[in-house]
């Protein structure tokens, strides 16, 4: 039987100083796989910032064990103490959670996913391989969609983002004014750029600096003493600069209120100390958050996501009982094909004996003795073939296979 | 016989509307199994209507109870253009509770007339059918608006929870709302109309309930002129719109008899 055996680290178990030197990228990935893979087995490599794993399928598990640690003890030497060893249905779960992204760093994250498409496709697989991250792909599909796991922010700027669009609905078209030339604003204005929104201004005490930033979104830099005319034709705005008091005060917006007609201004202050005034909140229509409403938003948003991985965890392990019954049936097809062979040897031969007899019927009556002895056969064989799949997934589909062997005398004529 | 049918539709919207209550606490099967509730119980209503119209052979809604069946028709039939989508689900909160009340009043208020109106279909149809059409519209803007004060309110108050139950953005609710009182608007002006001509015709007087509409028209005239050349938006003309609602309340339950009387 083919063994499934996996080894590798992962941020649970590895610093990132270490699991840096044991990252591959996609090419070296490939490689490696092949090199495993050599002498007809199966090999696939994940590796991501958060972990790498070799997922190995040999006769020998043992072999394999000692081939994926001294693989990655290559890599680096130091690695041998944080890897763990997996085989089989553990192997097989592992890998079904890690596609969930149940075992990420943020629940339900849906890189890895990904991430494992990308590796399979990279790997040296076969029919074990194969159908394990067929299935696997298919469980963290299933999970995002059949979970909320995936669909709440995990981050200060996608909470920003996703308040939006709680505000605006769909982002296309909709303006940003980024406030602020540095890293912080950049990374928020970035995230709703994602989702359709375009950053039109990017104000700067520096206007040289915000000319920076507003060339890598095709905006506008301007100084900030002119935030309060842009602030008209903005929908949301992003503000995070190291000034000392407020950047932009209640009054200023007030009065781009009056010229905006009733339309709605979102504000997100990343800054501390804050840039905006909060009375800015008070005003209709303007809808303020600092990082203390967005962090206590992903707060929530993560217990959110935690509670859903509870459901996710139960999907996941009825996915990867699938594959870990398939996976054991490989023991007793073998036998079962035997057992199937030697039936139909014996009703070949049976009506070979009738020959004579048969002779006298006509072709519709001959067809009908050939399928009324073949279903008798797969009657009798049905019940069997079921019962020792199901001994297989209860890991004594073996003992059942010699059995049978023993009772039919299969093999025996080879003997 | 058909009357039965009365049933299916009270029940499944009765089912709708304890479902969006259970959705609005805790979201997840409870709204699908509401919006099912609403599609089965508009089925029921619409054989029910057929069945109606059928045997009555031309226009049955112009009694007073007739018309409050056809105007919680109405009211779901606009629901069910936007609140089979997930993030609408919570407009049937406002509207079905809304529907279910209005159904048992019209059940109870003796259901459509029996002997033959002295108008004609045609003149039923444009005036009680138009004027119907727009109040089902204005209360649809209504619950819009509705929706739209809540998640105002929940963005104001900077809820933590705020993205766990998905509900439609300002902007959304703000449009939908004008775009539906546009169309309303315009329907209970040629209502009205094809009901004034009718009445000057006959030398009839104006009643309570003309007068009640021709309030309601002005209130719904005016959101419409407020938010296009004052800028009026969001809650301004939410508030607006649940008081232009609240003259469709007294006029659909508060002066029944002296119209159709």
């Amino acid at each position: 039987m083919t063994h499934l055996v996996l080894v590798g680290t992962s941020h649970h178990h590895a610093p990132v100083e270490l699991r840096e030197r044991v990252a591959l990228d996609r090419d070296a990935a490939a490689a490696l796989a092949v090199r495993l893979a050599d002498g007809g087995h199966e090999a696939v490599v994940l590796s991501t910032c958060n972990r790498t794993e070799l997922y190995l399928a040999y006769e020998n598990a043992d072999a394999a064990v000692s081939d994926g640690v001294a693989a990655l003890a290559e890599l680096e030497p130091d690695v041998e103490p944080a890897l763990y060893r997996l085989r089989d249905e553990a192997a097989g779960l592992h890998l079904f959670r890690v596609a969930a992204g149940l075992d990420s760093l943020v629940p339900g994250e849906g890189e890895i996913l990904g991430q494992v498409r990308a590796a399979y496709e990279a790997g040296t697989t076969g029919p074990l391989l194969d159908r394990l991250f067929r299935q696997a792909l298919h469980a963290g599909r299933k999970v995002r969609a059949q979970t909320a796991i995936a669909e709440s922010p995990a981050s200060v700027s996608s909470a920003a983002a996703a308040l939006a669009e709680q505000v605006f609905g769909d982002l296309a078209g909709r303006s940003i004014l980024v406030v602020g030339a540095g890293k912080i604003s950049g990374q928020a204005a970035r995230n709703l750029v994602s989702r359709d929104a375009e950053v039109a201004f990017v104000a700067n005490r520096s206007v040289e600096r915000g000319a920076e930033l507003a060339s890598s979104f095709d905006a506008e830099a301007v100084p900030l003493e002119r935030i309060g005319e842009e602030l008209v034709k903005a929908d949301v705005v992003v503000s995070s600069t190291s000034a000392p008091g407020y950047v932009l005060d209640a009054a200023t917006v007030a009065e781009a209120m009056r010229e905006r007609r009733g339309r709605q201004l979102l504000l997100i202050d990343l800054a501390v100390p804050r840039d905006l005034d909060p009375a800015i909140h008070d005003l209709d229509g303007c809808y303020l958050y600092d990082i203390d409403d967005l962090e206590s938003i992903v707060a929530e948003t993560l217990v959110g996501r935690r509670r859903e991985a509870e459901r996710a965890e139960t999907m996941v392990a009825a996915e990867a009982q699938k594959f870990h019954e398939w996976h054991a049936s490989l023991d007793v097809v073998p036998a079962i094909a035997s057992l199937r062979a030697r039936a139909e040897e014996i009703r070949a031969a049976e009506l070979r004996k009738a020959d004579a007899l048969l002779e006298r019927l006509d072709d519709s009556q001959r067809r009908a003795v050939e399928a009324i002895t073949a279903q008798i056969v797969n009657k009798l064989l049905h019940l069997p073939t079921v019962r020792m799949k199901e001994a297989a997934a209860a890991a004594d589909g073996v003992v059942y296979a010699e059995a049978v062997r023993h009772l039919f005398g299969l093999g025996e004529d080879e003997r | 016989m058909a009357e039965l049918l009365f049933w299916p539709a009270l029940l499944c919207y009765g089912e709708a509307a304890v479902g969006f209550v259970g959705e609005a606490r805790r979201p997840g099967s409870a709204g699908s199994f509401a919006t099912w509730g609403v599609r089965a119980g508009w089925l029921a209503q619409t054989a029910l209507l057929i069945a109606q119209a059928a045997r009555q052979d031309g226009f049955p809604w112009g009694t007073w109870a007739g018309s409050l069946n056809l105007f919680v028709w109405l009211v779901v039939t606009a629901y069910l253009v936007w609140g089979c989508r997930r993030s609408f689900r919570l407009l049937g909160l406002a509207v079905m509770p809304f529907a279910v009340v209005l159904l048992v009043v019209a059940r109870a208020g003796g259901g459509i007339g029996t002997a033959p109106s002295r108008y004609s279909t045609a003149f039923l149809v444009l005036h009680v059918g138009l004027v119907l059409a727009a109040f089902a519209g204005f209360t649809l803007a209504a619950a819009l608006s509705a929706l739209y004060l809540w998640q105002e309110r929940r963005l104001k108050r900077r809820t933590a929870t705020i993205l766990r139950r998905p509900l439609p953005s300002l902007a959304t609710l703000d449009s939908l709302a004008v775009r539906v009182v546009a169309i309303s608007v315009p329907a209970l002006t040629l209502g009205l109309a094809v009901g004034l001509v009718r009445l000057v015709s006959d030398s009839d007087r104006i009643d309570a309930l003309v007068v009640a509409t021709l309030a309601a028209w002005a209130v719904w005239a005016a959101y419409l002129v407020l938010r296009s050349a004052y800028g009026w938006a969001g809650r301004r003309a939410a508030y607006l719109a649940l008081a232009g609602f609240a003259l469709v309340v007294v006029i659909r339950l508060a002066l029944p008899a002296t119209h159709f009387a």
